[in-house]
């Protein structure tokens, strides 16, 4: 079976440097994949990649097998991608709910919504559901996102691409900024999503989010792929020396 | 790590608030603060002068003034929750009176079909400017300071070079009698009650719809709502717009009220109109803010003025309290965006020690605002 997001020999190229040399990459449903590497490797350009924001230079993007061109945020997500961003891209004057339906918002029928209302009533319990499925500590759907802590924010990010994405769910280093407890209920978000089968990338530096979530961890060496290990199979000295170039796999999966 | 049930740790608020109307809510809690600042201004006034300040007449020019920067205000409003800033209405309104003015007198009737057309070309000009602005602020980039700036020139020149720097006061009689002076009834003007209208139109715009949902959002973080989907420079040009349109509605209203194009009265129009939006709570930076309380932030200088003139003071002190009332508002402000964003709420007393109890443990580390957009 194809793998329902893949990759193969994506190159990127920003004038005279190039950020992806012939990458490969995949992921299947109900499956995630934790994307490492040093600084530099070409994690980053690679999820921008898949996620529409980043075209490549040249390589292929293929969706059940299929090969895709993928022209921007809106067609990924019309594939059914979805991506958190580091930056989470949250309006944080804006409620948990209205973040979650920023521009997807679910109109009143009829004259009124023609005439620009929203069902604010629909969208409030979609959220309220969206948050349960997984989870979410979120609870008050009043307070504008800007006042709520970290992991809440990171929660609503979340909830949202996972109300949202059908597919693949891309996440650029989801735990960066939070604390332990947060960190342990944003990686319980990821297997949920996981559980529902969708395909998770994230990016993280973390080998303890790494080695806690992933199913399969694939390593980023100077633009490409240079090794993918079962998470189960492999150590945190393996994983780090691989992407140190210290110990060397031969292309891997 | 492999627990599956996520102990609930971080902050549980049990409040399930209505989140129907919240942005609505909270900017009316905020204005209800400028609601005190203008009752005490009221009151002191009331007391010192009883029998000319709180007279149904005086009211009544209080209001009549603050009709047209009303209209002005709901679209400034828009503006500066997007994050940008519209320079150019007191030009627009110019223009957009010289236009109207010249097209009623070649029809050189007196009626309300003369005045009609007059309100459409108004209407027309402003919105054209309005798109210019619109455009040039999101396609080419152009900060909107500059190019509403550049607007305010330019659209005040050319009124200039139209009527030759002379007023122009062919306006129909039924115009002026009716809209400018008249009362619907009693003492209630024509010109307050179409600015009311504006003012309700564009508070369900702003509080109910889409449209001002996404005006919030990409005055909040406008990559956010590009991420999302969002038209962010087909909003942006769309809030021009309706600034540019309210302003030329203005400059027809303005021709009713005061029979003339008013071509050199109105230079500092944009900043009295900026000064109400911003006392009224409405955000620089942003994101933030209600047509309500630009509405109470304009009422503000006016009732100081005429109190002014009633009880014998130069009135030129206005422009000096005016000014301290504006720093005070952005202080206040500032101060409460800053408490919000450490983990506060925003509603003030009735929910603070409810969130005292319920946040305990959620000391999130100050966040500064957003700082504002750099273009």
């Amino acid at each position: 079976m194809s793998p329902t997001l893949q990759a193969r020999d994506i190159t990127k190229v920003y004038g005279h440097v190039s950020a992806l040399s012939g990458a490969d990459f995949d992921v299947d449903a109900g499956e995630v994949v934790a994307l490492i590497g040093d600084n530099g490797a070409g994690k980053s350009t690679l999820v921008k990649i898949l996620s529409g924001t980043e075209t490549p230079t040249s390589g292929e993007i293929l969706i059940d097998g299929k090969p895709v061109t993928i022209t921007g945020p809106l067609a990924a997500r019309q594939y059914g991608i979805e991506t958190v961003y580091q930056d989470l891209a949250l309006a944080p004057h804006l409620n948990p709910v209205q973040n979650m339906y920023l521009g997807r918002e679910i109109m009143r029928p009829g004259i009124m919504g023609r005439l620009g209302f929203m069902d604010k009533a629909a969208m409030r319990a979609g959220s309220k559901q969206a948050f349960d499925e997984l989870g979410a500590t979120v609870r008050n759907f009043s307070g504008t996102v800007g006042a709520m802590s970290g992991g809440q924010k990171q929660a609503v990010a979340v909830a949202r691409a996972a109300a949202w994405g059908k597919r693949v769910i891309l996440l650029d280093e989801p735990t960066a900024a939070l604390g332990v407890v947060q960190t342990k209920g944003v990686l319980d978000l990821i297997r949920r999503v996981r559980d529902r089968g969708l395909g998770v990338v994230f990016i993280s530096h973390s080998m303890p989010a790494v080695m806690g979530v992933a199913d399969r961890v694939e390593v980023m060496r100077l633009g490409h792929r240079v090794a993918s290990y079962r998470a189960k199979d492999t150590s945190m000295e393996e994983l780090v020396g691989a992407m140190t170039g210290a110990v060397t796999q031969e292309n891997g999966s | 790590m492999t627990g599956q049930t996520t102990a609930p740790p971080a902050e549980v608020v049990p409040s399930e608030e209505e989140s129907s109307g919240v942005l609505a809510r909270i900017s009316r809690i905020q204005a209800l603060q400028i609601i005190g600042v203008l009752a005490v201004i009221i009151i002191i006034f009331s007391a010192l002068k009883p029998h000319s300040f709180l007279t149904v007449f005086n009211i009544r020019g209080i209001v009549q003034d603050t009709s047209i920067l009303a209209v002005l205000g709901v679209g400034m409003t828009f503006v500066i929750i997007t994050g940008g800033i519209d320079l150019s209405i007191g030009s627009v309104l110019v223009f957009s009176g010289v236009v109207a003015d010249k097209s009623m007198a070649a029809m050189g009737t007196q009626g309300w079909g003369a005045a009609i057309v007059g309100l459409l070309v108004a209407v027309g000009c402003g919105l054209a400017w309005g798109l210019l602005n619109g455009f040039f602020i999101a396609k080419a980039k152009v900060p909107p300071l500059i190019v509403t700036l550049g607007s305010l020139g330019a659209a005040l020149g050319l009124a200039e070079v139209i009527t030759g720097g002379v007023d122009l006061r062919d306006i129909p009689n039924v115009m002026v009698n009716d809209i400018g002076f008249g009362n619907i009834f009693w003492q209630i003007p024509w010109l307050a009650v179409i600015a009311a209208i504006i003012v309700v139109i564009g508070i369900v715009l702003l509080h109910r719809t889409r449209f001002g949902l996404h005006t919030y959002a990409i005055g909040s973080n406008p990559e956010a709502g590009r991420r999302s989907g969002l038209n962010v420079s087909g909003q942006l040009i769309a809030v021009y717009a309706l600034s540019g349109l309210l302003a030329g509605f203005a400059g027809w209203l303005n021709l009713a009220f005061y029979q003339s194009t008013t071509i050199a009265g109105q230079s500092t129009t944009n900043l009295s109109v900026i000064a109400g939006v911003v006392i009224g709570g409405t955000s620089l930076f942003g994101g933030y803010g209600s047509i309500f309380g630009s509405i109470v932030g304009l009422f503000i200088p006016a009732t100081l003025q005429d109190g002014f003139v009633i009880i014998g003071i130069q009135p030129f002190w206005q422009q000096v309290v005016v000014g301290a009332v504006l720093i005070a508002a952005v202080y206040v402000d500032q101060q409460r965006r800053a408490a919000a964003l450490r983990g506060g709420r925003r509603t003030m007393t009735g929910n603070l020690l409810h969130h005292l109890a319920s946040s305990r443990q959620a000391a999130p580390a100050r966040e500064l605002p957003r700082t504002p957009p750099a273009s």
